[in-house]
């Protein structure tokens, strides 16, 4: 589908390229080709339909006269747009200038919140704040076991709720022994639930007038589908939502829900969650996200990190070592150390549209085990091996083994890694990464 | 099939009837014809229940010469074409087993927080009341308290639950599962698994590994291989159908949450691009929430009339 996504831009690209000036027709075209590509990320179909219709006006308008491509325009209004919609970057949580803040997580069944409770209080806790942890699902089984276990697992207590049932007198109970205690800040879970079930909605509303939470966030699956637009407008309807967290963002799915749940509640997003381990919790960057729901992949990220570890002119002098075949070992130990970075090649592959689909990268457990050794290996070469690895035979082989107290087999496989690195890189920088840095210099 | 199964699906799936049923009838609201503008609002409609751009658009193609000859031309006409087309797609062959085996052997997978584990209390439920004797395997061995959830299932419906401690290998408990099940001589064994997003390619090998783990504690095993949908999920369901297919191989498909607002539209696709039947749907959080999936009470509930007052 992702590949899918990136074959259409590209053909709204080719279509208009050349022709000229944008007319009302062939923005048209451009702009259908764009519906299709949210709907298949997963945005409402009215979200689609007054984006769609927000972007026209702007195509027409004094935008388009910047000296760029017509396709490029078009891509570029639409992936401002959408940035610009998915509201600020760096919206993360403020705490309350009286302590406890009190912070209430909500949501339907199986989004991620008991998780996505652990992971703020394992990020509060690092920012050296006291946490308390307050069970309020006291209705599927297990779900308060599940949150005692992380607790300690983080050493951070959660509060007993005992065997009491009700969770609104649970909470308020919390409430009380966050304030007693002195805690910097209170994290309440709360049962999953269908926005269609009023008995557990007002059970809500209850609760945050038992409590008068700081924040009431709001704990979206990034895959749901379609129905995001009823779901987000019944909770926030009820319960003013301050913030969106969305879940599960690591995997395949463009996420468009999230754009229809900003459109209706208008809340900022405060974070993704990224995995499953508890330290998987990354801001929100909205340009990311356009991308992404564009189906043009994680490209922002992956150039922001690559720029972490390289200049801009570094990337660009990899980007033509890349298209000249000049890329050396060299080369290849700087990739590796960013992509300690980057987090690993599995990250990195999922930021690329197409990139899954090449399978020529063993995988990451793997490559993160062989990353310290490769350091190692090719601090061991002389220059001349490191700028033409063809030299390295069996003798030059064995003398790096000895320098870097690794085995010839694995120098070998360092090698062999290489050539298929080498020649991924350059297939993506011919293929499916064409028209990247075409695409990347408008945003600029 | 009998009146109190008919009024159960009726009413866990009231949503998606209401908004099936309501939303067709809506269409030909202060209009006499199906025209153009009609079209674009049935487009939303099918495109709003998850169906896919792909779909909505095929059925629109094959509606529109029907429309011209008057073929179709009112709600009635429209309903049933409507229900024609998503029967056709649905109807699998059930592959049934082609003789009884001892104890039934079955995977539940899927992606985070779907229903897997509720699925399993919800099915050992049924089959304990048809007089089954059934082993449930606590294959989460990952997330914090999914043992524990597995077991309170097992306690609520009263039938033994193997656990191994948190962290431990997940092929062994459904081993362990599958032993205790030939030595007790039951009649069912479900297995529990770790939710796992489709991409993650280590999980996706430990997936592969419990099912050759399975095929040496008994040949065969598993026998089914059920991969649990949540209907609210848009488009991304079809590579979780794809990708869970590419690793083991699925044998059926549960969709849960009909209760709530999401349609699942999306199974449309599914079943229809691997050829795998949807075997029942989840209605709620209860034990009792689980239903048989049969595709023309299904598709006659999304689009019967909505009761009045
Ligand atoms: N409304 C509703 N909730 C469900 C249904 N099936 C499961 N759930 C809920 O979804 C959440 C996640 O379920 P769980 O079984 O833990 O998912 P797992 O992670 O796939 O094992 C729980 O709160 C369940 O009660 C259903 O059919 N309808
Ligand atoms: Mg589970």
């Amino acid at each position: 589908m992702l590949e899918n996504l990136t074959k259409k831009l590209d053909s709204i690209f080719k279509k208009i390229r050349g022709k000229g000036l944008l007319t009302d027709k062939n923005i048209d075209e451009a702009l259908r080709e764009v519906r299709l590509a949210l709907l298949e990320a997963d945005v409402h179909f009215k979200v689609a339909k007054s984006f769609i219709e927000g972007v026209r006006e702007k195509a027409v308008g004094k935008e388009i006269l910047e000296g760029l491509a017509p396709g490029q325009q078009v891509v570029k209004i639409v992936w401002k747009e959408l940035s610009r919609l998915m509201g600020e970057e760096g919206k993360t949580i403020a705490l309350s200038s009286q302590p406890p803040t009190l912070i209430m997580l909500v949501g339907l069944q199986g989004s991620g919140k008991t998780t996505t409770v652990g992971k703020l209080a394992r990020r509060f806790k690092r920012e050296g704040k006291r946490v308390l942890l307050v069970a309020g699902d006291l209705q599927r089984p297990a779900a308060v076991s599940q949150l005692q276990t992380l607790g300690k697992g983080l050493d951070v207590p959660v509060m007993d709720p005992g065997t009491n049932k009700d969770p609104v007198i649970v909470m308020e109970k919390g409430v009380k022994q966050g304030r007693k205690e002195g805690f910097d800040v209170v994290i309440f879970d709360t049962a999953g639930r269908l926005q269609v079930d009023e008995a557990l909605m007002a059970e809500l509303v209850q609760m945050k007038s038992g409590i008068s939470p700081d924040e009431i966030l709001f704990v979206a699956d990034a895959m749901t589908g379609q129905t995001a637009v009823d779901v987000a407008r019944k909770f926030h309807e009820d319960l003013g939502l301050t913030g969106i967290i969305l879940t599960k963002t690591e995997g395949d799915a463009r996420g468009g829900a999230l754009l229809s749940i900003r459109s209706v509640t208008g809340a900022p997003i405060k974070f993704i969650g990224t995995g499953e381990k508890l330290e998987d919790l990354e801001p929100f960057h909205p340009d990311r996200m356009a991308s992404r729901i564009l189906g043009m992949g994680d490209v922002l990220s992956l150039v922001e990190l690559a720029e972490e570890s390289y200049s801009k002119e570094q990337a660009e002098i990899l980007e033509k070592k890349i298209r000249k075949e000049e890329f050396t070992l060299e080369d290849f130990a700087q990739q590796v150390k960013q992509m300690k970075k980057i987090g690993g090649m599995e990250k990195m592959l999922d930021m690329i549209p197409g990139a899954r689909n090449l399978k020529v990268l063993p995988d990451q457990s793997r490559i993160e085990k062989e990353m310290k050794h490769v350091e190692a290996i090719i601090s061991s070469m002389t220059d001349k091996e490191r700028r033409i690895p063809s030299i390295i035979n069996g003798n030059r082989r064995k003398r790096i083994s000895r320098g870097s107290g690794t085995s010839v087999q694995e120098i070998n496989r360092l090698l062999k890694q290489f050539y298929q690195a080498k020649k991924m890189l350059k297939r993506m920088s011919t293929g499916k990464m064409k028209g990247l840095g075409q695409m990347m210099s408008p945003f600029g | 099939m009998g009146k109190g199964f008919l009024k159960k699906l009726g009413l866990g799936l009231k949503e998606t009837r209401n908004y099936f049923s309501d939303g067709v009838a809506a269409l030909f609201f202060g209009r006499a014809t199906i025209d153009a503008d009609m079209l674009d609002h049935l487009e939303e409609l099918l495109i709003g229940a998850d169906l896919g751009v792909e779909v909505t658009e095929r059925f629109l193609r094959d509606l529109k010469p029907c429309v011209e000859r008057k073929e179709v031309s009112d709600l009635v006409s429209l309903k049933k074409k409507l229900k024609k087309f998503m029967v056709s797609i649905l109807e699998k062959e059930r592959s049934e087993m082609p003789f009884s085996v001892s104890p039934k052997v079955t995977l539940f997978v899927g992606v985070n927080g779907v229903g897997k584990t509720t699925t399993i209390g919800k099915r050992a439920q049924k089959l304990k009341e048809e007089g089954g004797r059934i082993v449930l395997a606590a294959g989460d061995t990952f997330r914090a308290g999914a043992g524990e959830q597995l077991a309170l299932w097992g306690e609520r419906v009263g039938v033994e639950v193997i656990r191994h401690r948190p962290g431990a290998d997940p092929a062994a408990v459904a081993f362990d599962a599958v032993s205790a099940g030939l030595a007790r001589k039951s009649d069912h064994v479900l297995i529990d698994t770790a939710g796992r997003l489709q991409t993650k390619n280590n999980l996706m090998a430990e997936l592969k590994k419990m099912v050759r783990v399975l095929e040496k504690a008994m040949p065969g095993a598993p026998h089914e291989k059920i991969l649990v949908l949540d209907a609210t999920t848009g488009q991304n369901a079809l590579s979780q159908a794809k990708l869970f297919n590419e690793a083991i191989g699925i044998t059926g498909i549960i969709l849960t949450k009909l209760d709530g607002t999401g349609r699942g539209g999306i199974v449309i696709p599914i079943v229809e691009t691997l050829s795998v039947p949807v075997t029942d749907i989840g209605v709620g959080e209860g034990a009792d929430d689980l239903i048989p999936f049969h595709v023309e009470s299904f598709v006659d509930a999304l689009f019967e009339d909505t009761p009045q007052g």
